[in-house]
């Protein structure tokens, strides 16, 4: 039992990571209608930002958090004018393969300037537990702080994007960009701002995974960024409660699969639960349906 | 009158011009030793990710669908291969050709059955949701195959889940995959194998159910109101292109002597497709252009070590952009004499 | 296919006299098309209600009304792109309930679209020769392989598919793009698209939408031109008055997804119902 109960708290801890990542993916689905490959690798350069700052530059922990948040806002403002802004009129395939390159682009690049050798980050959450249940459940300080995190996140883009001015525009924009544009939205402004959300929660979602999962590599976002996708696509893509919703379903799924199932199957088992849900939802679990009018 | 039917021909099999011209080119530059080293050991993986690149425009540009799993297939048709070719050569001792062929076949026809299985409830969904669940597969594929031993006993075969502890000798063993295997590929087998996925490719699309195929891609609402038979062509397409990516994956598992499960991620999808969208959606010439052309630039670009991918990156943006750069485009319509024309896949839909 | 269709026994032949406003040369004739009693919800909201209509062997039938009236939804009912929530819809004597889109046009009913849906990549013979698909079939593999089934089925294909667009004068633009068909082609090429799958009832949606009057003119030849070649019935959507009061022997009215009037072109003009919901008074009408 309290090792369900452990197997299950860690599960939403990873789920919440992916949620987080989902945000990220989710948002920018919804807004600018394409599936943005490069948003994995966006995790990996936040926390590469974040263990320079802790090693290289020996700044605290906070500070860290903050310079890759920057850095990673830049990054995605940057990537979006340069390499996706020119190709809105494109066909969304175009597009795919641009966000491909991109994702090639930024893994290389780390791996120029970091080096390909796994790099081991220490967490910047103090290490330590939470003892319940006479000491048999014990809940590390980075599961709690990582769950904490993504509910404060989830909450505050719920608030923003339905009350603010902004966070209005960008609903206009993911109904109808030409409809929004004729009412004077900004259309490009409202994008940028998009990516630079999403850009930022990457920088959270990559210092808080490598806190939990101390390994950093080039690579280190490609696995996550697939997942994350597959958690908002799972939730109902372009919807913010359902990201949230798939990302930690889909990490408890992993957790508890590789505990109770298969080790070496479990990334097997996420996906097929993923396809089960489709096969019933085909939309997700809180994505709407569109019908098409004939 | 005569030169436009002269030029349609032309154009009809201008694909099977430029393989047999390739073909030939490249044959007599081994013949001549011109060929170097480095460049030969690239022509099966070329041949192989043709019929690839070619296979998958029938799904993603014929049938208008996004695959993101065309590697799990690929690897499915790999490692089927491996097995069977080890089997007739084992067992029955058969020559090279005969092993190679059977493992060609037999890929085929187990990617043509997993695409059976996928495809059932693949195509009960539409757009990115379908494109994810395809990933998905891809990614279950790899991961059961991490998971699975098979050996050869005597004239059995024998098959394990998660135990390496088989009797005989080991021709898979899960993450390591299959190790030792003989390299009977071979350049004209690539190449035949190219032609063939052209004719089967070429001849369906040029064909009743092809039309089928392309009339659904387009308008599924009035395809069906035609009395088109939607979830059965859908299905051919995503079936004959998984067959045919299976009989390529067959060729591509008897060129290496240690291929693992890994080889066949997420990334080998992405990378065929990248084949088929720089050559164009739908285009199967453009498809073997840029497959060759997107495979060996890589290779040749070692020379810039640990900037090669780097430099592919960027090559690869720079192309989309300019591609679908307004200026360029009507700039290379005028070229063309035809004016500027809208973008090739943009519907227009009439409101 | 046929199997799984319920062939019910008690079609009635168009009876004499009929207070239905079928012409007098399909009377004693099966009818192609009897709807009793059709119905649609969508979520709270009524859509159509007791639909009731019967079309004759060869009639030419329209379907007029005010925008939003449901006279598309009834076309998405016949063609079974929605299930009715109630009612029947029969055709030519079978009862087409839990049938699909495609059952349904292999029963012989055939549509255009409102918003035209054309396959847009595809040459203008090649969306007839998909109309054509199930006329004139032959297997994938006789097809991959070339075997003589391909070749006899692509000349037929041709022969047939020329033949459908020389009622529009269209063998010329066979070879263009569909999606590059200026506006009126493109109607005309749905109707041949429709024809092309062998229909008993030609259903069109709109058909003179966006054509100027002489288009018009020779659009309500062609219709009648097309009944009288193929023995078909046809129902069309049309908000041109002297298309639909020019060719339509029996007029149905629907109004809030009800049916308010029906008959022929004299008797629904002077209907005041429908003069109140649809037509407008004669002042600001010089008809």
């Amino acid at each position: 039992m309290t090792m369900f109960l452990s197997n299950l708290i860690s599960g939403i801890s990873l789920g919440s990571v992916y949620a987080i990542i989902a945000l990220g993916y989710t948002m920018v689905y919804g807004i600018a209608k394409m599936l943005n490959f490069a948003h994995g690798d966006i995790i990996m350069v936040g926390a590469y930002i974040c263990f320079c700052c802790l090693y290289s530059l020996g700044f605290s922990p906070f500070v860290g958090i903050l310079a890759s948040m920057a850095v990673c806002t830049l990054l995605g403002i940057l990537i979006e004018r340069l390499a996706y802004k020119p190709l809105r009129q494109a066909t969304s395939l175009s597009v795919l393969i641009t966000a491909i390159g991109m994702s090639y682009f930024l893994q290389n690049l780390a791996q120029i300037i970091w080096g390909a050798n796994p790099k081991s980050f220490q967490t910047v959450i103090p290490a330590g537990n939470v003892s319940l249940m006479g000491g048999e459940l014990k809940i590390s300080y980075v599961s709690l702080v990582t769950i904490a995190a993504s509910v404060v996140v989830m909450l505050a883009l719920s608030l923003f994007v339905g009350r603010s001015k902004m966070g209005r525009a960008m609903r206009c924009v993911s109904e109808d960009k030409g409809a929004a544009q004729l009412m004077g939205v900004n259309v490009d402004l409202t994008i940028s701002v998009t990516f630079a959300i999403g850009s930022a929660l990457a920088a959270i979602a990559g210092v808080l995974m490598c806190s939990a999962y101390p390994t950093l590599k080039p690579t280190t976002g490609a696995m996550p960024g697939i997942k994350a996708f597959t958690a908002a696509v799972f939730g109902g893509i372009g919807s913010i409660p359902g990201a949230m919703l798939g990302g930690i379903l889909l990490g408890v799924i992993e957790i508890l699969g590789r505990a109770y199932v298969s080790s070496e199957l479990g990334d097997a088992f996420v996906f097929a639960v993923l396809i089960l849900v489709l096969l019933v939802k085909p939309t997700g679990l809180l994505g709407k349906k569109i019908q098409e009018k004939v | 009158m005569k030169k436009t039917t002269v030029s349609k021909y032309l154009r009809r099999f201008l694909p099977y011009l430029i393989v047999i011209a390739a073909f030939i080119v490249c044959q007599s530059m081994i013949k001549t030793g011109a060929m170097p080293r480095t460049t030969k050991a690239l022509l099966i993986p070329v041949c192989v990710y043709i019929v690839m690149a070619v296979s998958l425009n029938l799904t993603v540009g014929i049938s208008g669908e996004l695959s993101l799993g065309h590697a799990g297939f690929m690897s499915v048709g790999a490692f089927t291969g491996i097995v069977i070719a080890a089997y007739f050569r084992e067992a029955f001792g058969a020559p090279e050709a005969v092993q190679l062929l059977m493992a060609i076949i037999s890929g085929g026809v187990l990617a043509g059955i997993m695409g059976v299985l996928i495809g059932v409830p693949v195509l009960r969904l539409q757009g990115d949701y379908l494109a994810i669940v395809t990933l998905a597969f891809g990614e279950i594929i790899r991961n059961i195959l991490n998971c699975v031993y098979i050996s050869i006993d005597g004239k059995a075969l024998r098959f394990s889940f998660n135990r390496p502890d088989l009797p005989g000798k080991l021709l898979f063993r899960g993450p390591s995959g299959a190790t030792g295997v003989s390299r009977i590929a071979t350049f004209t087998a690539g190449f035949l194998l190219v032609l063939f996925t052209l004719f089967v490719v070429l001849n369906l699309i040029r064909s009743r159910s092809g039309r089928a195929i392309m009339a659904i891609r387009d308008n599924k609402i009035a395809a069906e109101a035609c009395g088109l038979d939607v979830t059965k062509y859908r299905m051919m397409a995503f079936v004959t292109s998984a067959a045919l990516a299976g009989m390529g994956g067959a060729l591509f598992g008897q060129n290496y002597s240690t291929l693992a499960p890994s080889n066949f991620s997420f990334n080998a999808s992405i990378l065929i497709l990248v084949y088929v969208v720089l050559g164009g959606i739908g285009n199967i010439t453009g498809s073997i252009i840029a497959a060759t052309v997107l495979y060996v630039l890589p290779e040749e670009l070692r020379a810039f070590s640990d900037y090669r991918m780097l430099v592919y990156a960027v090559v690869l943006i720079a192309v989309m952009l300019l591609t679908n750069n307004v200026a360029i485009k009507n700039f290379l319509a005028s070229l063309r004499g035809k004016g500027s024309e809208k973008s090739e896949r943009k519907d227009g839909e009439a409101v | 296919m046929s199997e799984k269709v319920k062939r019910k026994s008690n079609t009635k032949m168009v009876p004499f006299p009929s207070r239905s406003i079928v012409p007098e040369r399909d009377v004693g004739k099966r009818p192609v098309l009897e709807c009793s009693h059709l119905g649609i919800d969508f979520g709270g909201l009524r859509a159509v209600d007791d639909f009731n209509l019967t079309i004759g062997e060869t009639e030419i039938a329209g379907l007029i009304g005010p925008n939003g009236a449901g006279k598309t939804t009834v076309f998405n009912l016949l063609t079974k792109v929605y299930q009715p929530t109630s009612g029947t819809v029969m055709v030519n004597g079978i009862d087409t309930a839990g049938m699909n889109t495609v059952q349904a046009n292999k029963l012989g009913l055939a549509r255009t679209f409102q918003n035209i849906r054309l396959f847009n990549q595809m040459s203008v013979e090649d969306n007839v020769r998909i109309g054509l698909h199930n006329q004139i079939p032959y297997s994938m593999f006789s097809g991959i392989l070339r075997l003589p089934p391909y070749w006899s089925g692509e000349r037929r294909q041709h022969e047939k598919a020329m033949e459908l667009l020389s009622i529009f004068h269209m063998e010329n633009l066979a070879e263009e793009k569909a999606g590059s068909l200026p506006y009126g082609a493109q109607r005309r090429l749905e109707i041949v698209r429709a024809l092309a799958t062998n229909p008993r009832l030609l259903l069109l949606d709109e058909p003179a939408a966006g054509m100027n009057p002489k288009e018009t003119e020779e659009l309500m030849d062609n219709i009648i031109r097309i009944r009288d070649q193929f023995k078909i019935a046809v129902l069309l959507i049309e908000h041109d008055m002297n298309l639909v009061m020019g060719i339509c022997e029996g007029i149905c009215v629907l109004n809030f997804g009800k049916i308010i009037a029906k008959g022929t072109a004299d008797e629904i003009q002077q209907n005041p119902e429908v003069i109140e919901a649809y037509l407008g008074r004669q002042k600001e009408d010089e008809k």
